[in-house]
C-alpha cells in the first residue's frame, strides 16, 4: 500500500474530491455523524429549505457513536452500512457534501452521483471502533438531539483512517479489491442449482 | 436452586464483558490470519483489528460502536424451579449494563409502526430451552445490525441439496459480505423449520472459532464452504484477500419431507458472545 495522503478539513476538501480510488488518507477536521434516522430529517430539512448546517463542501460519516465515557472526548464510533443511506446520497451529493464515508459496497446511483459531482466515498474499517475513538478529538451535538444514537453529531477527527473506495470518476476499491483477490477458479464448480 | 436473579446477574456481566472483550477463539484465529494473510491490505486490517481488541479490553471501551441487541439463551436445566419474572429481570440487567457500560442504545420501539428508540436497549430477545438436571447455560451475544442484515433465509427444495445449500451460503457472502465487517465467522443453520432455521444459524455462531464440528459430514461441508467463500476475494474490512471468514460453522437438524430450509447468519469480525455455566 502507498502511504497515506494527509488532508485537513476543510481547507484541502478540493483535494480530496480529487483523490484516486484506492488511496490511504489520513482525514484531520470537522464531518458530521448521519445516519437512517438522521438522513430522514435531513434531506426533509433541506427540502424545506432549514438544514441545520451549509451542506457545500462538508464531510458525512455514516455512524453513530457509544455515548463518550467520563473524562473522554468521544465514545466509541466506526462505520455503519453505506449501502442504507444510497437512496439519500444523490441528493445531498447535489447539495454539496463533498464526501462520504462509510463502510461496504454502494449503489450504481451512488457512484453516478460522486461523478456528477465531483464528490468521493470514503471507506473506513468496522468493528475496530475502540481504536477509531483515539483519532477523534471532539464531538457535539449539533442537530436532532432526539434521535440519541442518530442524532447530527460535529466530530472533530485527527488522522482517522480511511481509503478512497469511489472516486470522483467512479472508479471502484470494493470491485477492484475483489477481481484481484478472487480464486481464479469459480470455487463452487459443479454446483447447478443456482 | 437458581433464581431468575441468578440469570440476569450472568446476563448482566455478559454484557459488560463481550461489550469490550473480543471471543478469545476470535482473537486467536485473528492473531493467526493476520499472518497468513497475502493481501497487504487485508493484513493492515487485520492488525488494527487485534490492536482495537487490545484498546478495548485496556479501556473498557466497546469494540464495535454498534454494542447490538441482546439475544439471551437459556438452556435451563428442567429440575430447577425458576418462578416469574424471567423477561423482567432480564430487560432490568440490560438496561442496567447498557447505561454503566455507555452502551449504545440501538432498539426501536416497533419496527414499522414506532420507530422510536427506546432509550435503554429493551427489550432483550430471549429463549428458554429445557435439558434434563438441574443449572443453567446462559448465552448471551450482542448482535450488531451490519451484520444481521447481511444475512439471509431461504425455504430450498430438497432436490437442490448439498450442491443448493453451498450456492445459497457463498452468494449470500457474495452479495453482502463487505458490509457485515469481514472477517466473517459464518453459522449456517440447515433443516428444521421457517421459524427455527434462522436460530439454528445463530446457535452456530456461539461455538468457538477452531473446535470441531458436530459430525465428519458437518466438517466436511464445513471446509468446502471455506475455501469457498475465501475464494470470493472480498477479504479483511473488504479491502480484498483471502480471509473473507475466519471460519464457517454449520448446524443441522431434522426437517419436513417436502423441506431443506437454509439460513445465513452473518457474525462480523467482533463477534460478541459469552457464555456461562450456572450450577
Amino acid at each position: 500500500m502507498s502511504d497515506p495522503v494527509r488532508i485537513c478539513l476543510p481547507a484541502e476538501v478540493s483535494v480530496l474530491r480529487t483523490l484516486p480510488v484506492g488511496t490511504p488518507v489520513l482525514l484531520s477536521g470537522p464531518v458530521y455523524t448521519a445516519r437512517d434516522a438522521t438522513h430522514v430529517r435531513l434531506v426533509a430539512d433541506l427540502d424545506a429549505g432549514v438544514a441545520p448546517l451549509d451542506l457545500r463542501d462538508q464531510v458525512l460519516f455514516y455512524a453513530g457513536p457509544t455515548p463518550a465515557a467520563a473524562g473522554r472526548p468521544a465514545g466509541a464510533v466506526g462505520p455503519t452500512t453505506a449501502g442504507r443511506m444510497d437512496a439519500w446520497t444523490p441528493r445531498l451529493l447535489a447539495a454539496g457534501v463533498a464526501a462520504t464515508i462509510g463502510k461496504g459496497v454502494r449503489s450504481a446511483a451512488v457512484h453516478a452521483a460522486c461523478v456528477e459531482h465531483g464528490a468521493v466515498y470514503l471507506a473506513t474499517v468496522g468493528g475496530i471502533a475502540a481504536l477509531l475513538a483515539t483519532c477523534v478529538r471532539s464531538a457535539e451535538t449539533v442537530a436532532y438531539a432526539e434521535l440519541g444514537a442518530e442524532a447530527l453529531v460535529r466530530m472533530e477527527l485527527d488522522d482517522f483512517p480511511v481509503w478512497v473506495a469511489i472516486d470522483a470518476h467512479g472508479n471502484d476499491l470494493y470491485e477492484m479489491a475483489r477481481a484481484e483477490w478472487a480464486a481464479p477458479t469459480d470455487p463452487v464448480a459443479g454446483g447447478g442449482c443456482a | 436452586m437458581l433464581t431468575v436473579h441468578d440469570i440476569a446477574e450472568a446476563v448482566r456481566a455478559a454484557i459488560a464483558e463481550a461489550a469490550t472483550t473480543l471471543r478469545p477463539d476470535v482473537a486467536r484465529a485473528m492473531a493467526d490470519a493476520a499472518t497468513s494473510e497475502p493481501s497487504g491490505a487485508g493484513r493492515e486490517v487485520l492488525s488494527r483489528i487485534v490492536e482495537n481488541a487490545s484498546i478495548a479490553a485496556r479501556d473498557g471501551v466497546p469494540l464495535c460502536q454498534d454494542t447490538g441487541t441482546v439475544w439471551v439463551w437459556v438452556e435451563l436445566g428442567a429440575d430447577e424451579c425458576l418462578g416469574g419474572g424471567l423477561g423482567t429481570a432480564i430487560d432490568a440487567a440490560v438496561r442496567d449494563a447498557y447505561r454503566t457500560g455507555a452502551l449504545r442504545m440501538s432498539v426501536m420501539r416497533d419496527a414499522l409502526f414506532e420507530r422510536v428508540n427506546t432509550g435503554d436497549n429493551t427489550p432483550a430477545f430471549v429463549d428458554v430451552t429445557v435439558r434434563p438436571g438441574i443449572g443453567a447455560t446462559v448465552h448471551v451475544m450482542l448482535k450488531g445490525g451490519g451484520s444481521d442484515n447481511a444475512s439471509r433465509l431461504a425455504m430450498l427444495e430438497p432436490a437442490a441439496g448439498v450442491e443448493g445449500v453451498v450456492s445459497f451460503v457463498v452468494d449470500a457472502v457474495s452479495a453482502k459480505g463487505s458490509s457485515a465487517c469481514p472477517p466473517l465467522i459464518v453459522g449456517v443453520g440447515v433443516g428444521g423449520t421457517f421459524d427455527s432455521v434462522g436460530k439454528l444459524a445463530k446457535k452456530a455462531l456461539l461455538r468457538p472459532v477452531g473446535s470441531p464440528a458436530v459430525s465428519p459430514a458437518a466438517a466436511e461441508l464445513e471446509a468446502r464452504l471455506l475455501t469457498a467463500v475465501n475464494g470470493l476475494g472480498i477479504g479483511p474490512g473488504g479491502l480484498g484477500g483471502r480471509t473473507t471468514a475466519l471460519a464457517v460453522h454449520v448446524l443441522s437438524a431434522p426437517c419436513h419431507i417436502a423441506s431443506l430450509p437454509v439460513a445465513v447468519n452473518m457474525g462480523c469480525s467482533a463477534l460478541r458472545s459469552v457464555s456461562v455455566e450456572l450450577t
